[in-house]
């Protein structure tokens, strides 16, 4: 299908249905990856079992009832809201920083966030002083850590941000200061692993590596609030991202005021990393992987882009959790390994294909 | 003071800094009139790019700029982009748009909605620009010289006052270094607006420009008609070149060859 065989707008238009079919595929493949997390865990329990308790929870068996909505579904939805916030944070990050390389995790920023939470965890030190309220309840809440992890990760966000403001600041020297930060943060993260109790150990070693088993109701509520509430600021600004695209000149002579735009996204991006890394710990690549396949699917239009990435990084890390029930029978293997182990080599990939084009 | 009912760009004791560095130094009254076309003329380093972003709002300026009576500075970044179209001199390579988005876009950006109008009012520039068969392919697909084309249609898809290129020209062959550079003239004379244009390539410039200014190391040399302007002595100053000139009285085109470098 081309312009030449029919007129542009019609071209156009096509193409957009298209797009639209892509986040209904994506979408569907989502609910039934979530389905088949589900039905993956220990306790021997199938779908045709722990289905009937997701219609009628009353009528239900008691153990299928609370494995499902205590155990299986929270876990499972829990892998669809972190990935789809990930997948937003890098699909932002690439746009905002116009470098293809940008993700939280490969640019330091989860690992930021991680030690934002550790401190929290480890030393017990809140950024919200106890007698300040009405914030307190934050921390009564639990979400003193995630503000902790917030205000790190968003630190970490600035210093990318002015570093990329500097002249001759390419695209791979942006990702070696990335690589640099993550360094230092965690070497802040083997500080606190140094003077932290057995117990809080245990805690840092699931941050360092990535799990989905403190998954919990209130915390899924939390994550897809800001889920929501980045997504409703992204779309208002769909047509300014979609013009960073075009770089930040002609960005800015079509009127975009670059400067806000990318201090606003940045907040954004560290809130969703933040949230989402305080609590399941750092699973990495998800945030560069999905962007690069939506990119390929519908370009970067973010009316399109910026949902197919979520739907794709959830998918990703739904199928990665049903992976990490699956492979070592009755073993649960971290999540940050697995998306490691698949995420890294597509890494390289894109560094060996940027060859040349960086001065 | 500034005329209130002026048509056209006006420019007054306007200086641009880079940083610390000083790039314009009080350029004196300018005016780019509707309908015409003005060439920006200088050597690498005159300030040329710098006049066009400062004029763009990319820059902060000192002195005065206003098109048609209304002072520049006095509106927001969105109303100044609505007013003016700026093709950088370089654009991004990469970007995974598709040319027909990219148009809608910045149609997007000047506040129009993607509907049948607008659909077809970008239609008709893809058709007069002949990208129509690029129209579905990705920027980052696209040759220099066709993302050049598409950069213009950018600038001119939001049907601006002021129309600024920074060296359209150079990344396209000669066909279509004509062919662009009469199409901008038409552009300017048909729908009245005022355009400028920086260039090289001289002869282009004496060929399809009704005024030209001249830029030195940040100082305006001179300004008139390209005959006024483009004089050997004046190339020789600027140019640092040996130069013909030649003004064929029989109606062909104007031609100003370099003969060698001093």
């Amino acid at each position: 299908m081309t312009g030449t065989l029919t007129s542009p707008a019609t071209a156009w238009r096509h193409r957009q249905r298209q797009g639209a079919r892509w986040l209904w595929v994506i979408g569907v493949l989502v609910v039934l990856a979530c389905l088949l997390d589900i039905s993956q865990g220990s306790g021997q329990l199938t779908l045709a079992r722990l289905l009937p308790a997701l219609w009628q929870p009353q009528a239900a068996d008691p153990l299928a009832h609370v494995i499902l909505w205590q155990l299986r579904l929270p876990i499972a939805l829990m892998a669809v809201v972190v990935g789809a916030a990930l997948a937003m944070a890098g699909a932002q990050m690439q746009t905002l920083l116009h470098n293809p390389l940008a993700d939280p995790f490969t640019l330091g920023v989860s690992a930021a966030a991680s030690v934002g939470a550790g401190l929290g965890l480890i030393l017990h030190f809140d950024l919200i002083p106890a007698g300040l309220a009405p914030l307190t309840f934050l921390n009564a809440a639990g979400l003193g850590v995630t503000l902790n992890a917030f205000v790190f990760a968003l630190t970490a966000s600035l210093i990318l941000w002015s570093a990329q403001r500097l002249p001759g600041v390419g695209v791979q020297t942006l990702v070696l200061l990335g690589i640099a930060l993550m360094f230092f943060f965690n070497a802040l993260l083997g500080v606190l692993q140094f003077v932290a109790s057995p117990e809080a150990l245990q805690q840092l070693i699931f941050w360092s590596m990535g799990s989905l088993e403190r998954s919990s109701w209130p915390r899924l509520g939390v994550l897809s609030a800001v889920i929501l509430v980045c997504g409703v600021i992204f779309h208002r600004r769909r047509s300014e991202l979609t013009a960073l695209s075009l770089g930040e000149t002609q960005a800015r002579a079509l009127g975009v005021d670059v400067r806000r735009l990318r201090l606003t996204g940045l907040l954004c991006t560290a809130l969703l990393t933040a949230t989402a890394v305080s609590f399941v710990g750092s699973v990495g690549f998800i945030g560069l992987v999905a962007p690069h396949i939506a990119r390929l699917l519908v370009g970067e239009q973010q009316q399109r882009f910026l949902p197919l990435s979520a739907l794709l990084g959830a998918l990703l890390l739904s199928l990665t959790s049903t992976l990490s029930k699956s492979l070592i029978p009755d073993v649960l293997l971290p999540l940050g390994m697995i998306t490691a182990l698949i995420g890294l080599p597509f890494f390289v990939s894109l560094i060996l294909k940027r060859r040349g084009l960086d001065g | 003071m500034i005329e209130v009912n002026a048509e056209g760009l006006e420019i007054r004791d306007l200086s641009v800094s880079r940083g610390r560095t000083r790039i314009l130094d009080s350029l004196p009254e300018l005016r780019a009139r509707r309908g015409e076309l003005t060439a920006l003329l200088g050597p690498n380093g005159a300030g040329k790019s710098t006049l066009l972003q400062a004029i763009a709002g990319l820059l902060p300026t000192d002195g005065e700029l206003s098109l048609d009576g209304k002072r520049l500075n006095e509106l927001s970044a969105r109303q100044r982009a609505a007013r003016i179209g700026y093709l950088p001199q370089l654009s991004e390579a990469g970007a995974m748009l598709e040319v027909f988005e990219s148009l809608l876009l910045a149609r997007r950006l000047a506040g129009h909605h993607d509907d049948d109008a607008n659909l077809a009012h970008c239609e008709q520039l893809v058709e007069a620009l002949t990208l129509a068969p690029l129209a579905s392919q990705r920027l980052g697909q696209l040759s220099g010289g066709q993302r050049q084309r598409v950069a213009i249609a950018q600038a001119l898809v939001r049907e601006p006052t002021l129309l600024m290129l920074d060296e359209p020209t150079s990344a396209l062959d000669l066909h279509f270094q004509l062919s662009v550079l009469e199409w901008l003239s038409r552009e300017a004379r048909e729908h009245q607006r005022v355009v400028i244009v920086a260039l090289h390539d001289l002869s282009l410039a004496a060929r399809h420009a009704a005024h030209v200014w001249l830029l030195h190391t940040g100082r305006l040399v001179a300004c008139g008609s390209p005959r006024e302007v483009l004089t050997p002595a004046r190339l020789r100053e600027v140019y640092a070149i040996e130069a013909r000139v030649e003004w064929p009285q029989d109606g062909s085109p104007p031609a100003i060859i370099a003969l060698h470098a001093l």
